[in-house]
């Protein structure tokens, strides 16, 4: 698996793979293959693409932990753009098919629904992520404060979340809604019990020389 | 289905009639599925035949009525009306049926009936999504006496020359087309007249959302998006053609401004 990952190939693969779903959008756009409303339709898959590439990037970690396979490591990037790739097309579809790209509709919009507001914190939210996911971000920040920056991911993943349970709301169908909520949540309880566990390692350490004085009494 | 031009005002737009495989392919009808691609992939397990519509409550000659009766009831008459959906979408679609107040003014409602209610099936053996805890079921939908009456209000058995696809109502249905598309329920079994105003199955499920009236209003929004535009589904420019402003009432105000003379219509949303 290791080796799969460290092929030089492996990141064009995985680069094209995550692109399928945007070509296969545009081609449905070109060739009449979206139904009825395919400007619904272009809204509702980017913003779906979205969650699902969010899932996929927060579950890089964990398997990687999991599984052993450091290089992994290699590709969190690259996914983490592509979540910001896709709530750029989302945001533009629903700026251009829903408000024709009418800027002073779209500013008046935003803060009177709460469903889209949400919507825009997390779109917000994840800018600086992808504005510092280069090299020299992280040195200029340092590692540690990079870290904390990049831990807003965990926020977006909740706005999203909401966003999308706002939206299902009005006709109770949570079904989906549930599936990817319960995804995030064991992705990031993972993240909360691998801290505790850690802090407590840590809180123990101290104890463990006293114990080895034991003996000598 | 054969019928004549209907003669009633406003039942003839000049509009582009939408292509019939979009009205027929792109839905709401929630017993057989929540997307919208479903009930026309779902809906061919309903049974039309035989079908029975039971009026009931406030009148002098409640009863029992085939299909085939109702079918021949009175004229049929091809309509060609405006829907607007309430998520934001429009269709141009030529019906055919004829004014509900034909088979109203038959059944002699009494002076106490003030509200029509409509039930409509739910039977988990042929609908799928029956039994989901998206609506209460049997979904419901109701008008005040005066806008059932109207002569708009038409009972519909057919679309595009044709009896109803399943998925657009089958074997029989409601068209009000100056009010949101849900509120014109299909595949209905049960019409009764009432007192008081009853409960419908999108206000039992969202309230703040769905009102009673759920008249065509430009001016209210939805609490999750603008009333104001709509697309028009099947628009030529597609994906880029320009939304289309909505008219109050669906533009059919001439004909039903009167009914809501006075009336706050955003409180009675």
């Amino acid at each position: 698996m290791n080796k799969f990952l460290l092929h030089k190939a492996g990141k064009p693969v995985v680069f094209i793979a995550c692109l399928l779903p945007f070509a296969w959008l545009v081609w449905g756009a070109f060739t009449d293959g979206l139904g009825a409303n395919p400007a619904e339709y272009l809204l509702r898959a980017t913003g779906d693409w979205t969650l699902r590439f969010l899932c996929i990037v927060l579950a890089v970690t964990p398997l990687r932990v999991m599984t052993g396979t450091p290089a992994m490591a290699r590709y969190r990037r690259m996914l983490g753009l592509y979540v910001y790739f896709y709530v750029c097309l989302h945001f533009l579809a629903y700026a251009w098919f829903d408000m024709g790209l009418d800027f002073d509709a779209i500013v008046k919009d935003i803060p009177k629904r709460p469903f889209i507001l949400v919507g825009f914190a997390a779109f917000v939210l994840l800018t600086p992520l992808a504005a510092t996911s280069f090299n020299r971000a992280i040195k200029a920040l340092g590692a540690r404060r990079w870290q904390w920056l990049h831990r807003l991911v965990y926020v977006t993943a909740g706005l999203g979340l909401l966003h999308f349970f706002w939206m299902r709301a009005g006709k109770n169908n949570f079904g989906e809604v549930f599936v990817y909520a319960a995804i995030i949540g064991a992705l990031l309880a993972w993240r909360l019990w691998r801290a505790l566990a850690s802090r407590q390692r840590t809180r123990t350490m101290p104890a463990a020389p006293a114990s080895r004085v034991q003996p000598g009494k | 289905l054969a019928s004549v031009p209907s003669k009633v005002a406003g039942a003839q737009t000049m509009e582009v009639v939408t292509d019939y495989k979009d009205a027929a392919s792109y839905n709401n009808f929630y017993e057989f599925g929540t997307d919208k691609s479903d009930p026309a992939r779902n809906a061919h397990t309903l049974k039309t035949r035989p079908w029975t519509v039971e009026v009931e409550g406030l009148v002098n000659k409640p009863g029992k009525f085939g299909i085939e009766d109702l079918l021949k009831l009175s004229a049929q008459e091809e309509r060609i009306y405006r829907l607007r959906c309430v998520e934001g979408w429009s269709m141009v679609i030529p019906w055919i049926g004829y004014s509900l107040s034909e088979l109203i003014k038959k059944v002699e409602p009494q002076g106490s009936a003030k509200y029509v209610e409509f039930l409509t099936l739910a039977d988990p053996k042929t609908m799928p999504f029956v039994g989901s805890r998206v609506l209460d079921w049997p979904y419901a939908e109701g008008l005040r006496m005066d806008e059932a009456m109207h002569p708009l209000t038409l009972l519909s058995f057919g679309m595009y020359g044709e009896v109803l696809p399943n998925q657009n109502g089958a074997p029989v249905r409601l068209v009000v087309p100056w009010k949101y598309g849900f509120k014109s329920a299909k595949s209905i079994v049960k019409i009764r007249f009432v007192e008081k105003e009853p409960g419908t199955a999108w206000n039992k499920a969202a309230a703040n959302e769905y009102g009673f009236y759920s008249n065509v209003n430009p001016e209210v929004d939805h609490p999750r998006w603008s009333q104001a535009t709509e697309r028009r589904i099947g628009e030529p420019g597609g994906l880029f053609a320009k939304r289309r402003k909505t008219l109050m009432f669906n533009g059919y105000e001439p004909q039903v401004g009167q009914l809501y003379a006075g009336m706050d219509l955003k409180k009675f949303y």
